[in-house]
């Protein structure tokens, strides 16, 4: 059994007046001790309710979660003993130091007022926080109070840390820096679950990626894994006039294992193919053959975007913004 | 970044043990007292209403309105410590709820810490408000000529008491702060529930003028026993105050110190139960 197992959960919500969501439906997942799993999704895919249910906040309706064998729902202080928790949200104290809020965490796990005071040094200067530690939290930039949210999970060296969007709104700066720490951090061995909606920190930080949408596990697998998965690589031509694009359609069509797909000017046409290679050949023995001039012409293997487009019909990354815009 | 390893020490956390609720209540404790001292418009706010209150009522209300037996400003304290106290108390609902909201109680609940202990540090936030406020109006209420006409005894009774029920009370606002879920709304239904039951008592007039209904709700009104038990223990109920004529009325005494033990019997396993279960969003 992994580390981390979770069984068939499920857990609605009816929000007052609206339809019952089904915010987990079903959803299995498995964590080998050691390793970083990425839960992938797009926003109300059921990535944090999944992590408050293995984090005993909240009770699954049905389905069985277990950390090292030892059952969420049940012995939750057992669980909460080994775990560490970092969410969406910085979940200090506003009116606390950055040193009083993981003085204060460490007393809560009951390590006395000694090993407190140590461990919340060792984690500031671990954090690069050392400047700001007896300021109020309230005075913290972004990427600072991630880093002391983060530090408090790590209080007392958990065996299982959970990530729940460690960098969501943090700027691209502060983000190569938590990631940076993540990294480190599972250097040591530490098992995580981290929660994303960025392909490229699924990418960058786990070894697995469990793709997550509508409350269930629709894949899961290493990058590699997931993007031959769906098989083949993707070819792409930009020509130099748009005279020679129902030309260029016909010759891809040949090959195409997908529908075609073209931009807007009409000069960059793409597909997936089956075999990459032999379909290039083929494809630019065609263009020779007709006499069209290219500015480019590639293979590559799919990217994660391709990955989660083709398992859910449709993209990964549906910010805020966007969903007011639309 | 400095280290290029994390060469953190093991440390392993320790289950609660039996004395973990009187320790974590401390440690959360700590965390409110440190609010308040970093916060200065709680204390500024605390200690300016309570002065504005006794300085409006005893000059503003004091010649026009005429207690038998008693003077306004006698009579209007006992009155004024309880409005204070029990509004005092509604601070634990807006802070669970702007705790819940900003995460932190998250974080609290993945701890292996006592599950009463953030509810315990949050109602004795409020204690120390209240005592402090208390303070603040004995002083102001000396002043402006006000007297404690009983024992050091039964005055200290009196301000236990006061005390005591506010306490009660925190635990009732903290359950709400918990189920409503917004410090905002909190603050509304704190002014739409306790502007009544504080006007609608016997705290600034006496309630036998009253049409019937009211005279009524007054009667039996919590915080009408509350302020007769404090007139009483601070000896000022002179000959011929009026006095409700219920039993509750004959008895503050009793009857706060019941209203207090149900409060607590009831909402201290109710706030802890729904503490286990309430998180962010």
């Amino acid at each position: 059994m992994s580390f981390i197992e979770a069984r068939d959960l499920v857990k609605t919500y009816t929000p007052r007046g609206a339809p019952v969501v089904r915010a987990l439906d079903g959803l299995s997942l498995s964590v080998p001790r050691g390793t970083v799993t990425a839960l992938l999704g797009p926003n109300g895919a059921g990535k944090t309710t999944a992590v408050k249910v293995l984090t005993t906040l909240i009770a699954a309706d049905s389905g069985t979660a277990t950390i090292d064998g030892i059952d969420v729902a049940t012995d939750g202080g057992d669980i909460r003993r080994m775990i560490g928790v970092s969410g969406q949200y910085a979940a200090v104290d506003e009116n606390l130091t950055g040193f009083e809020n993981l003085d204060m965490v460490g007393r809560l796990y009951h390590l006395g007022a000694k090993a407190s005071r140590a461990r919340a040094k060792e984690l500031i200067e671990l954090f690069d926080l050392t400047e700001a530690q007896n300021r109020p939290v309230k005075g913290f930039s972004g990427g600072m109070r991630r880093r002391i949210d983060l530090a408090g999970a790590l209080v007392t060296d958990p065996q299982v840390l959970f990530l729940d969007e460690p960098t969501t709104g943090l700027d691209p700066r502060s983000r190569i820096g938590m990631w940076d720490i993540i990294t480190r951090l599972v250097a040591g061995g530490t098992t995580v679950l981290l929660t994303t909606q960025y392909l490229e920190e699924a990418d960058q930080l786990a070894d697995d990626i469990a793709v997550i949408d509508h409350g269930k596990v629709i894949a899961q697998g290493t990058s590699d894994e997931l993007k031959s998965s769906i098989g083949g690589q993707r070819i792409e031509l930009t020509l130099v006039s748009e005279d020679d694009t129902s030309a260029a359609i016909e010759i891809l069509r040949a090959v195409a294992s997908s529908e075609l797909e073209v931009s807007s000017d009409r000069r960059t046409i793409a597909v997936s193919v089956v075999h990459g290679p032999a379909a290039l050949k083929a494809v630019l023995t065609g263009v020779e053959e007709r006499n069209i001039r290219l500015h480019d012409a590639g293979m590559q293997r799919p990217s994660l975007d391709d990955v989660f487009l083709q398992l859910t019909g449709h993209a990964a990354t549906i910010d805020d913004e966007s969903k007011k815009a639309s | 970044m400095t280290t290029t390893t994390t060469s953190l020490r093991p440390v392993a956390a320790r289950p609660p043990s039996f004395g973990s609720w009187f320790s974590d209540g401390w440690i959360t404790t700590r965390r409110n007292l440190i609010k308040i001292k970093r916060v200065p418009d709680i204390l500024v706010f605390t200690t300016l209403q309570p002065i504005m209150f006794v300085l409006l009522f005893s000059y503003v209300y004091a010649g026009s309105i005429n207690i038998p037996g008693s003077s306004y400003t006698e009579f209007i304290m006992a009155g004024i410590f309880a409005q204070t106290v029990v509004f005092g108390s509604t601070y634990s609902g807006s802070a669970m709820a702007q705790d819940l909201k900003e995460g932190i109680i998250d974080r609290f609940r993945t701890l292996p810490m006592s599950p009463s202990a953030v509810l315990i540090g949050r109602t004795n936030g409020d204690l120390l408000i209240n005592a402090i406020s208390m303070v603040v109006m004995i002083g102001t209420g000396l002043i402006v000529g006000w007297r404690i006409k009983s024992s050091p005894l039964e005055a200290i009774a009196a301000i236990a008491l006061l005390l005591l029920f506010a306490y009660a009370f925190s635990w009732v606002m903290a359950f709400i702060g918990m189920s409503v879920r917004s410090p905002e709304v909190i603050n509304n239904v704190s002014f739409l529930v306790l502007f009544p039951l504080t006007f609608i008592s016997n705290a600034f007039v006496p309630s036998n003028n009253r049409p019937t209904p009211l005279r009524i709700f007054a009667e039996y009104n919590p915080v009408s026993a509350l302020v007769q038990a404090a007139r009483e223990l601070f000896g000022n109920v002179p000959p011929g105050t009026p006095v409700g004529d219920t039993w509750l009325q004959q008895n503050p005494i009793p009857t706060v110190l019941i209203g207090i033990v149900v409060l607590l019997v009831v909402f201290v396993p109710l706030s802890i139960w729904k503490f286990g279960r309430v998180s962010t969003r």
